[in-house]
């Protein structure tokens, strides 16, 4: 049974005369973790921009749903309703290419990394895992005032807060560095807290950009398992660009391929390692055998 | 050895003072990058309005007891001022952020000069006196051509400034208030991506910056007991330059650098030349940019590759 979490339509964005994405469509399932990869320049950062709010597609629908998978059936009255999102309380309908970025982070619960590490470097390692929790705990104090004064549900909301935080600190392995500066932590470590911070936003969908980059393989096995344990346990759905083909075939669930801004495949990863047009455009071909694979692989 | 002992009572009394309006500079800094040339026409203007609560308190209502009269007039100042930044900062900043980065520091200008000028038609462009307070002295050393004293302002003034600055530590250090403020500073877009209100969070600063402005405006009328329409301005600019030389964007720097240019200012009318004490100060800031850019406390701007 399939449960699309994020169905990406005719997903078409263009930089001036510049094609960065022609007509890409795929779906990404609820709890499952599917990978986007492709070579350099493929157009997998413009397809997490295009997501994320960063980019306004130039084309195409970008709908995330949470809740009942019933809210389905409203997209096209949403899409031509004209409206951001439908929320209803079984759960929520968004059109992320309507929305802005933080809107897209804050309404439909959909957190980001980046490829370079972007912690708060002179914040510790707690603090950058409560900083995330912000809005929950705003909430609950009535804006700072009734939290100064210590009023119970206060008190109550930020001892979970800490809680949380402890929990996440315990699964990537720092408990011992919390009042460390983020900056001072080594790179993989920064990486893998980067992930724990993005998940104490409570996300309904973890968009990952390269995170095993820049790893060296105990580090990169450190997160796969991060990520495993945050679909099994957690139930959040991930989105992941990826280089590290070792990372993509063990943890992912579902691969899409990009070459050129156009999807060239898309399936399970044992269907993608042995697709032919993948493995031309990962390995290349000389210029005078372009006609015969390409006739090989029915482009 | 007893004018130096009075010099520095003084020198801390005004580095006090100084130190908390640069702390709303280096604030706004630290947020939003751009230097809040306004910060010292809202510190005059704080000052107006404490002297007019007062006034009203004491007249009107007829409270005695000036300590508690100070109290409230405090807490108005705070208020008042806050609401007043709360305003300028909606209107005049937040339209243009995302602009280039002069336009805000001209508007900032512009609202400098309009709160200045505004004060003058409203107030009047004389100096407004209210009664001394707080006259008596401590005299710590006597002899016959000079006494060392302490007087009760200034002990008021200490007071006061030491409560806040504690207060202030707490709410940036330990709440999550300081927490949303500092992940703006560090990494705004980063910060809105998890959740933090990044506007709310800049109209807060801007709030507390006033409060804090308001504190000194009010602590500077109990000190001198006059205030003009264009008292905003060398003060602002002082307490800039004690911001530049703790190092902008750093708090503690601030309050270091405000009290180190309250010495300076006070050493240099004692024991060189009064009417250069300004010069001496503002040499601070020429050579604090040519020789030391980050400041004392100020982290080196590392350019990301």
């Amino acid at each position: 049974m399939t449960r699309p979490l994020l169905r990406v339509e005719h997903l078409t964005m263009r930089f001036g005369g510049l094609v960065a994405i022609n007509n890409v469509s795929f779906t990404a399932q609820h709890g499952e973790i599917t990978a986007l990869i492709g070579p350099n320049g493929a157009g997998k950062t413009t397809v997490f921009n295009c997501i994320t709010g960063f980019y306004k597609p130039t084309e195409g629908r970008l709908a995330l749903q949470s809740g009942d998978q019933a809210l389905w059936d409203d997209l096209d009255t949403l899409t031509a309703g004209g409206a951001k999102s439908l929320r209803r309380a079984d759960g929520g309908l968004f059109l992320l290419e309507r929305m802005r970025d933080f809107e897209v982070s804050r309404d439909a619960r959909v957190a980001r990394t980046f490829q370079n590490v972007r912690l708060f470097q002179g914040m510790t390692v707690l603090e950058n895992l409560l900083v995330a929790q912000h809005r929950a705990l705003m909430a609950a104090s009535g804006f700072t005032i009734l939290g100064a004064i210590g009023w119970a549900p206060y008190r109550k909301a930020e001892h979970a807060s800490i809680e949380r935080a402890r929990l996440w600190l315990d699964r990537i392995g720092l408990i011992d560095r919390a009042d460390d500066p983020a900056g001072t932590l080594p790179y993989g470590a920064q990486r893998r807290l980067e992930v724990a911070r993005a998940m104490c936003t409570e996300p309904m969908l973890l968009c990952l950009d390269e995170p095993a980059a820049g790893l060296n393989h105990r580090e990169s096995a450190a997160l796969n398992d991060l990520l495993m344990l945050i679909r099994d346990q957690d139930k959040t759905s991930i989105l992941l660009i990826e280089h590290d083909m070792s990372v993509v075939m063990e943890i992912s669930d579902h691969v899409v391929v990009l070459d050129y801004g156009e999807k060239i495949a898309d399936g399970k990863p044992a269907e993608i390692r042995s697709d032919q047009k993948v493995i031309a455009a990962y390995l290349g071909v000389e210029d005078e055998e372009v006609d015969k694979v390409a006739a090989e692989v029915g482009l | 050895m007893d004018v130096f002992l009075q010099q520095l009572i003084n020198g801390l009394t005004l580095g006090s003072i100084y130190g908390l309006i640069a702390l709303g500079y280096t604030m706004v800094f630290g947020i939003i990058g751009m230097v809040n040339f306004a910060h010292g026409d809202v510190f005059m203007v704080a000052s107006f309005i404490a002297m007019v609560t007062f006034l009203l308190l004491t007249t009107w209502l007829g409270i005695s007891s000036v300590v508690l009269a100070l109290f409230i007039v405090l807490i108005v100042a705070m208020v008042l001022t806050g609401f007043l930044n709360w305003t300028i900062e909606r209107i005049a900043y937040r339209p243009l952020r995302g602009s280039f980065r002069l336009a805000p520091l001209i508007s900032a200008i512009g609202m400098s000069i309009f709160l200045a000028n505004f004060v003058q038609v409203a107030q009047g462009p004389r100096n407004k006196a209210m009664p001394a307070l707080f006259n008596e002295v401590i005299v710590l050393r006597s002899s016959e051509t000079f006494d060392v004293a302490v007087s009760y302002k200034q002990i008021v003034i200490w007071l006061v400034t030491a409560l806040l600055l504690l207060g202030f530590w707490f709410l940036v250090t330990r709440t999550k208030l300081g927490r949303a403020q500092r992940a703006c500073e560090q990494d705004p877009k980063m910060a809105a991506l998890v959740g933090v209100d990044v506007d709310r969070t800049i109209s807060i600063t801007f709030v507390i910056a006033a409060a804090l402005a308001a504190v000194a405006g009010t602590l500077y009328l109990v000190y001198y007991g006059v205030v003009s329409f264009n008292d905003g301005f060398q003060p602002g600019v002082k307490a800039f330059t004690a911001a530049v030389l703790g190092g902008i964007g750093s708090l503690p720097g601030a309050v270091i650098g405000g009290l180190l240019i309250g010495l300076i200012e006070t050493f240099w009318s004692a024991y060189f030349s009064l009417d250069y004490k300004d010069v001496a100060a503002f040499s601070i800031l020429a050579v604090t940019m040519i020789f030391l850019p980050q400041g004392l406390l100020g982290r080196p701007d590392v350019e990301k590759v």
